[in-house]
């Protein structure tokens, strides 16, 4: 009675996986096809595995340089969220006033707030500031991650004792010695998942940019893909094979952190 | 100012900065503009007073788009969590494969909307069809092409992307459910749905709270998978809240009216994200 509740429930488990997994196989064996094989037959397996489309979408996305783009924004991006946020966490999470309480409320608040009611004003702001670029773009994250940030940073905190940071001090740390080199290595299981959670977003983000970047030379991948597949739409190996190489960079990163990755999903929710 | 102040400001000074500048500052920017007559391009711009939200009253696009949009989130808010907690309870049966099903399940969350709307786009428009005519089945056909199909398709891709990410949240509270527990109820002869209904369901409340709340705000906010999946289509009959917004700016040009939009908006998302998160704390257990 037992195994055979096991096997109808293994078997419900792989057949809701083959179902999950069945866009990425069409979107897959179809980078494939030529044309004309895609035309006759869309479910099935190319008749070979020719690289063709793969080498033509590559050229077209200007892959390389879109890659590096992305990686770029979202690697600083990150870098600047992870110590800045974790800066005002342990300071608001350390002091206890009520001007600090305000501030912390404020930034809580915000994660309220949609993009797209600060849209408008926002692009005519950082227009005026001349923040349209990559540098302007990254500021924004700063101003839009830090939110959720700091409120983890801030939940960790009350987890580390006080008189860490007392004897840091006492030994003659000043304030920023005692933050980098006695509280920041403490968050390192924190800063792993806020560094997750806003890599998730920001690289995968395509409102923004789409709005700020306005230099061919700086697209990131989605803000790419959008112009690639609204030239390909008849011509879908060719946008399959573009869809696959905008994805290999997240599914690898999946792969390998997979167990951080989840963790942090749930952390990032539950606090 | 003391030593301890100025280390204070230091500290907190780069995000405040940023937070101000990016998001505070926009924000009250929004709320005067959405009285104004701004164009997006003229640098002068007028009070024009509340005309731009009476103007809405008489948007039969900006109702249309918000009824879609409530309908939507609450059918994919349902689906998506019915969804996500059954594979949750599925995936924590103790099963040898347990490990891979949740990566595959969890998979498609991480890619981006953009991206996955595209994918479905080919699906349903192409793989449906040649389905539809290899099975026989007429309903696979044409999809995206009518109101009803464009506006099912975004909830199927929705709950594919997100059925992962609450499953992971109720895997957790599931696994934080004392097996004594659980254990103690088979004994007194509790059959599996007693078990269900009696002991996971009320202990599993604050996963639910927090899905919903994640779903909900995902749902009403929803615009990539909106752009790339149908664009709105068929004529602007699945066009959501944000797209709504988004056309009104950039392709009519009516920023002023966008904007008065976009505070509507953000008071509905807040009174039904609040309202949401109250009303089931409210209904949770205390154990």
């Amino acid at each position: 009675m037992r195994k055979r509740k096991k096997i109808v429930l293994a078997f419900t488990g792989f057949i809701l996986a083959v179902l999950y997994l069945f866009p990425f196989y069409i979107m897959l064996v179809n980078s494939f096809k030529t044309k004309r094989q895609l035309f006759l037959d869309i479910l099935g397996l190319p008749d070979s595995f020719n690289f063709d489309n793969y080498v033509l979408a590559w050229k077209r996305l200007d892959y390389l340089k879109v890659f590096l783009n992305s990686l770029i924004i979202t690697v600083v991006s990150i870098a600047i969220i992870l110590i800045f946020s974790s800066m005002a966490g342990w300071m608001l999470e350390r002091t206890k006033t009520k001007l600090s309480n305000f501030i912390f409320f404020f930034f809580i608040a915000a994660m309220l707030i949609p993009f797209q009611s600060v849209m408008l004003p926002l692009i005519r702001i950082m227009g005026k500031l001349n923040f349209l670029n990559m540098p302007g773009i990254i500021f924004m994250y700063l101003g839009f991650g830090s939110s959720l940030s700091i409120f983890l940073y801030h939940g960790f905190l009350k987890t580390v004792p006080k008189s860490l940071d007392e004897a840091a001090i006492i030994d003659g740390c000043n304030c920023l010695q005692t933050y980098w080199y006695i509280i920041f290595p403490i968050l390192k299981p924190i800063s792993i998942t806020v560094a997750i959670l806003n890599s998730a977003w920001i690289w995968n983000d395509y409102l923004l940019p789409s709005l700020v970047i306005n230099r061919e030379a700086t697209h990131t991948i989605p803000l790419r893909i959008f112009f690639f597949f609204g030239e390909y739409t008849k011509q879908w190996n060719l946008a399959m094979a573009g869809l696959v190489l905008a994805i290999i960079p997240v599914i690898v990163f999946y792969f390998l952190s997979q167990k951080y990755i989840i963790k942090s999903f749930v952390e990032g929710s539950i606090k | 100012m003391n030593k301890n102040k100025l280390m204070f400001w230091i500290f907190i000074g780069p995000c405040l900065l940023a937070f101000i500048v990016v998001v505070i500052i926009p924000l009250i920017f929004g709320i005067y503009y959405s009285f104004t007559d701004w164009n997006g391009i003229n640098a002068d711009v007028n009070c024009v007073g509340i005309v731009n939200y009476l103007k809405l009253l008489n948007d039969k696009h900006f109702i249309q788009s918000f009824i879609f949009t409530l309908k939507f989130t609450i059918v994919s808010v349902a689906l998506i969590n019915i969804t996500g907690f059954l594979l949750a309870l599925l995936v924590t049966g103790g099963l040898k494969i347990n490990n891979l099903l949740r990566t595959v399940f969890f998979m498609p969350n991480l890619i981006g909307g953009l991206i996955l709307g595209f994918i479905w786009q080919f699906i349903f428009i192409n793989a449906f069809t040649s389905l539809g005519e290899i099975t026989g089945q007429t309903w696979l056909m044409g999809w995206l092409s009518s109101n009803k199909t464009s506006f099912w398709g975004l909830v199927i891709l929705m709950v594919w992307q997100m059925s992962g990410y609450v499953m992971v949240i109720y895997i957790a509270a599931i696994q934080g459910i004392p097996k004594e527990l659980l254990e103690a109820a088979k004994m007194d002869g509790a059959n599996a749905w007693h078990r269900l209904k009696n002991i996971i369901l009320p202990l599993v409340r604050p996963a639910f709270t927090i899905s919903f709340f994640l779903t909900l705000s995902n749902s009403f906010k929803l615009y990539d998978q909106n752009l790339s999946l149908t664009d709105g289509g068929p004529a602007r009959s699945s066009e959501m809240l944000a797209m709504n917004i988004y056309n009104t700016a950039f392709s009519f040009m009516k920023f002023g009216e966008a904007q008065a939009k976009a505070v509507i908006f953000l008071f509905i998302v807040g009174i039904f994200t609040l309202s949401q998160v109250y009303i089931s704390k409210k209904s949770e257990v205390e154990m």
